[in-house]
């Protein structure tokens, strides 16, 4: 990512590019956003190569359908300006900068060879590394749109319906700092410094406009949106995301995940709306717990993943075969009306807590079509039934309404929001 | 420190001390008159004649003859006044010889007659390989205001200090409490220029942490926590705000000297906004008196006293740059506000009263100031 390296790290994605998903198709939307970005944010490449870029311009957001990476850093923002036209040029500029980063590109001029007596405007700390599957995902929250009553940019009447303030769920024990935020941006990588660096950037081009509220480190995926590959295990121990929705199942997406036209608002069309969870684990009394217990709790088995009464972790399950109030039964779609959100969680640690036990938990991350018929309805169910509950505790909380993608370089985060 | 440009800084500070003593031996000795390659001033109450106003860069001696009625001063400056070498107290009737080492460039011979005042200026330029490209005179003369702004601040702090001083003398704890944090101001205000003689700094401004293995404890924080955390004053203590004095007058003696350039002046204001991101904002520089706000005050004063030195030559080269600084620097000052307290005797509120949301907002504020901040340097050396 270096100024002498940027030409190497440039080839090197290029040439991969042209072997992501056939044919030299991607290169062509990447470069001109063309017609042909229909293709892009689903990928039927099961493993593709670690340090590829991640096409920027599409129909959707990249980070969302796309191969979940390695590791997270997400961060929420509070707006500190009341000016809308600084925030507008905001979300340009960090556009601008998520285009050259996902690409394996340094922000501005680059970290190094720039005017002595300047702060570079990229932190440098990426220069010689892969683009890593970068994706920058941006969403806005509830209070973007009106705070305390107050419509600060124009955007009180914009606010889609099925962006709802989630209610207060039985157990939850949410820290308002740890909760909420006026913007987000979701940075994916296969390499956590590749992804660190992306936050930290757009965090600096934001000062004085934005603050960061809170972020959030992820490691280990706990969900794949590449059901062919090995599923994931989270903290517990146990496979997550064995029925996630597949990037690849254009039917499944944009019946459960991409806001159609049908839905509105026009501007939302091809965005997704995301819930974020932060869920703290009792780490050591789950550890104590028998592994029947364990198993009952999920109603799955902990080595193959099979549910109850069945082999193979991918045999569908029969829900009356499972514990009444376990895991998987209360969260699978025939317990909720067919509901299906795309979970792309990630572990995390944060240390310890002072008392000696491990910070940890699961950085919970569902995309869906509209919030009422997703997260709502299964959270609703979980929190007064689970058996895991005892486990956990959802301790941070926040919504976003994801913008659909960039198109191409005219285009920008919001575009349509502030039209 | 890195923006006054420390070595060279304080290579000229030495000189200049150097000169001054062997000015002072061979002033006792043989009352000057100087050799031949000497440039001869002739300081009058009206006039300051030089022989030469062209010279070879390198060891320079000025033989000065006073012909006027009143005590005089000679100066050697060097672009935005910083002071190459001086000789004070030159009486009528006497002569002097002044020694300089002087790198090839402009510089300007100045007298002062009743040692007041800008005084009479020549210009004169020591030839040789080397010399710097002169500077826009704008930003020269940005440099002249910063040098003298520094210099007010640092007279401006030794009374408030004395008064420090001596009520931690007279052993009043609640007197001491009262003019600690306002005899900080000057000191705040132009941090930066201070830390680039790297000796005075650690004497007076460091605080428990800092401290080197061996390194004797003094300065204002030393006394801080004794006046806040053991609430008495002792013998040793009473010695310690002495020896701030000394310190603190030593600080003011040689300020003139410091090698400040424009982008200097510009990382200097950066550096003080950084001063307030790692040390006020958090609240470890007044650790036991919770006084953090005067110094984070002080501190953007000093930053906003370099910018709008430096403004008319930003505002041409980075209109939109000058703009957001405005902007910045109004709003970090109307956060401040909300902390004022006039019951108090530094006029802010103690803060540890201030809660962490509100420190957010301050650190908040700090952000949005010193990113823009950070690329005033740029702008003025484009």
């Amino acid at each position: 990512m270096s100024a002498d390296s940027a030409t190497g790290a440039a080839k090197v994605s290029r040439r991969r590019l042209l072997g992501w998903g056939g044919a030299g198709l991607a290169l062509g939307v990447a470069a001109t956003g063309g017609a042909a970005a229909a293709a892009i944010g689903v990928s039927d490449d099961p493993e593709p190569r670690l340090g590829d870029a991640v096409p920027f311009y599409g129909p959707h957001q990249a980070g969302i359908a796309t191969p979940v990476q390695d590791r997270l850093h997400f961060a929420a923002f509070d707006v500190t300006t009341d000016d809308r036209d600084a925030l507008v040029a905001l979300l340009k500029e960090w556009t601008r900068a998520a285009a050259r980063m996902t690409a394996g590109r340094p922000v501005g001029e680059g970290a190094v060879g720039g005017l002595p007596e300047a702060p570079p405007d990229d932190t440098g700390e990426a220069l010689g590394l892969k683009p890593s599957r970068l994706t920058l995902t941006v969403g806005f929250g509830p209070t973007l749109f009106a705070k305390d009553g107050e419509d600060r940019f124009g955007l009180a009447d914009r606010r889609p319906p099925a962006l709802i303030d989630l209610p207060a769920f039985p157990g939850d024990d949410l820290d308002p700092a740890r909760s909420g935020g006026d913007l987000c941006v979701q940075a994916c990588a296969d390499d956590p410094q590749v992804a660190v660096h992306a936050i930290r950037n757009l965090a600096r081009i934001g000062f004085g406009k934005v603050s960061v509220r809170w972020s959030q480190l992820g490691f280990g995926k706990t969900s794949s949106t590449t059901p062919e590959a090995q599923t994931p295990r989270n903290l517990m121990g146990f496979k997550d995301g064995t029925r996630n929705i597949s990037g690849t199942d254009t039917a499944a997406l944009n019946e459960h995940v991409w806001v159609q036209p049908q839905d509105g608002p026009p501007w939302m069309v091809g965005g997704s709306y995301l819930v974020a969870r932060r869920i703290a684990m009792n780490i050591e009394t789950w550890d104590r717990a028998p592994l029947k217990e364990q198993e009952d709790i999920f109603g799955r088995t902990k080595g193959e993943g099979a549910p109850y009464g069945k082999k193979h972790e991918h045999d569908e399950p029969d829900l009356n075969a499972l514990p009444a109030d376990s895991h998987v039964r209360l969260a699978h779609p025939d317990s909720n009306g067919g509901a299906r959100i795309l979970r792309r969680g990630y572990s995390y640690t944060d240390g310890t807590d002072g008392l000696g036990r491990l910070d940890a938990g699961l950085f919970f991350l569902a995309y869906q079509r509209d919030i009422r018929r997703g997260f709502l309805p299964l959270q609703t169910r979980l929190a007064r039934s689970d058996a895991l509950n005892e486990y956990i505790r959802h301790v941070g909380s926040a919504v976003f309404a994801i913008p659909p993608g960039v198109r191409d370089a005219a285009d920008w985060w919001g575009k349509e929001l502030f039209a | 420190m890195r923006a006054i440009r420390l070595p060279h800084g304080a290579a000229v500070a030495v000189t200049a001390a150097v000169a001054l003593v062997s000015v002072s031996a061979c002033a006792d000795k043989d009352g000057g008159g100087g050799g031949s390659d000497a440039i001869q001033v002739t300081a009058s109450d009206t006039e300051c004649k030089v022989s030469r106003t062209e010279f070879p860069a390198g060891h320079v001696t000025l033989a000065v003859h006073n012909t006027g009625s009143k005590v005089t001063e000679v100066y050697i400056y060097a672009p935005g006044d910083r002071i190459v070498t001086e000789r004070e107290n030159i009486g009528p009737g006497t002569r002097a010889e002044i020694t300089a080492e002087v790198k090839a460039g402009s510089y300007e011979i100045a007298c002062k007659p009743g040692m007041r005042g800008d005084g009479i200026r020549q210009k004169v330029t020591a030839t040789g390989q080397g010399a710097p490209r002169p500077n826009d005179p704008r930003l020269d003369r940005a440099i002249a205001e910063y040098r003298r702004y520094v210099q007010e601040q640092a007279d401006a702090t030794l009374p408030k200090a004395e008064k420090f001083a001596a009520a931690v003398k007279a052993g009043d704890v609640a007197e001491a409490k009262k003019t600690y944090a306002v005899s900080r101001i000057g000191w705040e205000r132009t941090e930066p220029v201070a830390e680039s003689f790297g000796d005075i700094d650690p004497k007076v401004d460091v605080r428990e942490d800092g401290l080197e293995q061996g390194q004797t404890w003094t300065g204002w924080h030393r006394l801080e926590k004794a006046l806040w955390k053991d609430g008495k004053i002792g013998e040793e203590e009473k010695k310690l705000a002495d020896q701030l004095i000394v310190d603190l007058k030593d600080w003011q003696k040689r300020v003139g000297t410091a090698d400040i350039t424009a982008t200097g002046m510009a990382n200097g204001a950066k550096e003080l906004l950084d001063e307030v991101a790692t040390g006020k904002v958090t609240g470890e520089e007044e650790r036991y008196s919770h006084t953090d706000l005067v110094d984070f005050q002080a501190n953007v004063e000093g930053a906003q006293k370099a910018y709008e030195l430096l403004k008319p030559v930003v505002s041409e080269k980075d209109p939109a740059l000058a703009k957001e600084l405005d902007e910045r620097f109004a709003a970090l000052y109307e956060l401040l506000d909300e902390h004022r307290d006039k019951g108090s005797p530094d006029g802010f509120v103690s803060y540890d009263t201030v809660g962490k949301d509100e420190r957010k907002k301050l650190s908040d504020g700090v952000n949005a100031l010193a990113e823009p901040l950070s690329k005033l340097a740029a702008a003025v050396a484009k």
